[in-house]
C-alpha cells in the first residue's frame, strides 16, 4: 500500500485559514489501512480545526465525505453534485489522489492532509516500512526476494557495503542492512551461490529517471 | 613484465616487489597548497598517492583536481571516485579528465551514505555501484568504448583498484565479495585498516583457497592510531572497523604522551607480521591528517627506500 501520515495540523490550518466552507475529503484505501487519511482521520481532523478555529474566534464550516478512492475518476465524480459550494478541499489521500482530485475540479482549491511518504508493508500494529519504489523492472527474482533499490541506503545492486554491522545499515541502527537479509535467505533457500552472480549496470529509464511514466494497456481500452 | 597500463603502481606489483600507497585527504577549501604540502611529506615513501573523493560525505577540494595537483609535481596519483555523488555520465566524464592527464590509477568506491556528511539533506545518486564502476573503467579502457557503445578516441589507460573491508558483516560472503570485484575486473585491493590480524589472516587465507591470490594484488591498510581516545572511537563509531580489546588495552595502557608512538610501534609491527602473508603484496598506509609519519612508518618496516622504476 501506499503509506502516509496525517500533516500537522498548523500546516493545515495554514492553508484553510482564508475560507469560510471547506470540504475534508477522505480516501478508503491505503491512507484509511494506515490510518492517516481515512473516514475516522477524516472526522478527527475536522474536529480539531474547528476548535483551534475556534478558540480563535473563527468560524469554518466544514464538511466531511469520504471516498472509495481518489485515484478513480469514477468515484471523484461523487463530489461533483456539491463541491462547488465550498471555498476548498482538503484531501487526505495520498499524493495521487490529490492531485487527481485538482486535475478533475479545476476551479477549486485542492490543499493536501497528509505527507505521502512510501510504498511499504505494515510490520505490525503501527509499524509500516518501505519494500518498493517502482524501478519498472523488478529484480527481485535476483535477490531473494529482497529489494536493495527500496531497501540498501545506497541501494547497491551489489551488496553489501563495508558500513554493514551486526546485520544493521551504518546509517541506522535500527534499520536492517537489506543484503545481509538477502544473503540470510539465499543461505535459507540453499542457494548462497546465486551471490556470486554480479549484477549488471541497471536501465532506470523505467523509473523516475526516464520521466513521468504511464501505463497503456489496448486490450482493455474500448 | 607483462603491464595493462603504464602505472607506476602496476609495474612495482607485477615485478614482485611489495607496493607502498598512502593518501592524502583534499582540504576543505581552494588551497592547493595544502595537497601539496602533504605529498611533499610523504612522496619518497610510498609508489602512489591516493586522493580521497569527499571522504564521509564531507564537501572537500575535489579529488580529480588534487590528483592533476601531484601529477603536475611528478608523482603518481590514485584518483579516488566515488558512485555516490555522480551518475554514469559524470563518471565517465571525470575518468576521462583523469585520463587526458595520464592519472593511471583509479579506486572505484560506492562511497559513505551523506547521512555523515555536511549535507545529509541532500540527494544520492547511486546510478551504478562500486562493481559496476569497476565494470565501466575495464570496458572503457579494454574495449575503448563509452557504456553506450560509441568509441572512445584515445581511451583511459588506467589501473583499476577497488577497496574491501574484510571485517565488515556478514563476515562469511566477505571473500565471495572480493571475488565478485575479481570478477568484475578490479586489479588491485587495498583493505579497510586492519587492526584484528587474526581475523584478517582467516579472509587472506579463504582468499588464496579460491585463488584470489593470483588474480589480484592485495594491499592490506593500515591506520597508526594517535591516542587512546582514537582507537576507542574507531572501534566504538566507525562502522565495520574492528579493533580488539587488546589493542585498545595497549594504547590505553601507556602515559598519554607516549600514545603516539605506541601507536607507530602497532602499526610497524603489524606492517611485519603482515608482510609474512601469503598474498598480500603491499601496504596502504592511511595516516589519518598525520602523514609526516609516513616516512618514519614505512623506513621502520624495512620498506624502504622504494624501488627505483621507470
Amino acid at each position: 500500500m501506499i503509506v502516509a501520515e496525517r500533516k500537522p495540523i498548523e500546516e493545515i490550518m495554514g492553508f484553510v485559514r482564508d475560507f469560510k466552507k471547506i470540504i475534508i475529503a477522505g480516501c478508503n484505501e491505503c491512507v484509511t489501512v494506515c490510518y492517516a487519511g481515512g473516514k475516522k482521520e477524516v472526522e478527527i481532523l475536522a474536529s480539531a480545526l474547528s476548535m483551534a478555529f475556534m478558540k480563535e474566534g473563527k468560524e469554518l464550516e466544514i464538511k466531511e465525505v469520504t471516498l472509495e478512492r481518489q485515484c478513480d475518476p469514477e468515484y471523484l465524480e461523487e463530489l461533483r453534485g456539491f463541491i462547488y459550494d465550498y471555498d476548498a478541499v482538503v484531501s487526505l489521500a495520498c499524493g495521487v489522489g490529490v492531485q487527481f482530485l485538482a486535475e478533475k475540479y479545476l476551479k477549486i482549491p485542492v490543499f493536501p492532509g497528509v505527507n505521502t511518504l512510501f510504498m511499504g508493508v505494515t510490520e505490525e500494529k503501527g509499524v509500516w516500512s518501505e519494500r518498493c519504489q517502482g524501478c519498472g523492472q523488478c529484480i527481485l527474482g535476483q535477490t531473494a526476494g529482497i529489494c536493495p533499490i527500496s531497501r540498501c541506503a545506497k541501494r547497491l545492486l551489489n551488496g553489501p557495503c563495508g558500513g554493514s554491522t551486526k546485520g544493521k545499515c551504518e546509517i541506522n541502527p535500527e534499520l536492517d542492512c537489506a543484503w545481509q537479509l538477502i544473503i540470510d535467505r539465499l543461505k535459507e533457500l540453499g542457494r548462497l551461490d546465486d551471490y556470486d552472480t554480479l549484477i549488471p549496470i541497471k536501465d532506470w529509464s523505467t523509473e523516475r529517471a526516464g520521466g513521468p511514466r504511464k501505463l497503456v494497456r489496448e486490450d482493455l481500452q474500448q | 613484465m607483462n603491464t595493462k597500463t603504464p602505472s607506476r603502481l602496476e609495474k612495482i606489483l607485477t615485478s614482485g616487489n611489495l607496493a607502498v600507497t598512502s593518501e592524502c585527504g583534499p582540504p576543505r577549501g581552494s588551497d592547493g597548497e595544502v595537497i601539496t604540502k602533504k605529498a611533499e611529506m610523504i612522496k619518497d615513501y610510498v609508489d602512489a598517492i591516493n586522493i580521497t573523493d569527499n571522504q564521509t560525505s564531507v564537501t572537500r577540494l575535489c579529488s580529480l583536481a588534487a590528483c592533476i595537483r601531484l601529477k603536475l609535481m611528478g608523482l603518481e596519483p590514485i584518483l579516488q571516485m566515488v558512485t555516490r555523488d555522480r551518475n554514469r555520465i559524470a563518471l565517465q566524464s571525470d575518468i576521462l579528465g583523469a585520463a587526458s592527464f595520464d592519472i593511471f590509477n583509479i579506486l572505484c568506491l560506492s562511497g559513505d551514505h551523506q547521512k555523515f556528511g555536511d549535507c545529509p539533506q541532500g540527494q544520492n545518486v547511486f546510478d551504478i555501484d562500486s562493481m559496476q564502476l569497476i565494470q565501466t573503467v575495464r570496458h572503457m579502457r579494454d574495449e575503448g568504448k563509452f557504456l553506450g557503445g560509441d568509441a572512445i578516441e584515445r581511451p583511459p589507460r588506467m589501473f583499476v583498484g577497488a577497496a574491501a573491508n574484510p571485517f565488515a558483516d556478514p563476515f562469511e560472503i566477505r571473500v565471495r565479495r572480493l571475488a565478485k570485484k575479481v570478477a568484475a575486473g578490479v586489479e588491485f585491493i587495498q583493505t579497510q585498516c586492519i587492526y584484528n590480524l587474526d581475523k584478517f589472516e582467516v579472509y587472506m587465507k579463504q582468499a588464496g583457497d579460491r585463488g584470489l591470490h593470483e588474480k589480484v594484488y592485495i594491499l592490506a591498510g593500515v591506520t597508526p592510531f594517535k591516542s587512546a581516545g582514537m582507537a576507542k572511537y574507531m572501534k566504538n563509531r566507525v562502522p565495520g572497523m574492528d579493533v580488539p580489546d587488546e589493542v585498545v588495552a595497549r594504547m590505553s595502557g601507556v602515559p598519554k604522551e607516549k600514545q603516539p608512538e605506541e601507536g607507530i610501534d602497532i602499526c610497524v609491527e603489524s606492517i611485519q607480521r603482515l608482510k609474512e602473508l601469503e598474498g598480500v603484496r603491499g601496504f596502504h598506509i592511511m595516516a589519518i591528517e598525520w602523514e609526516e609519519m609516513v616516512p618514519e612508518i614505512v623506513k621502520r618496516a624495512g620498506l624502504y627506500p622504494r624501488p627505483k622504476i621507470e
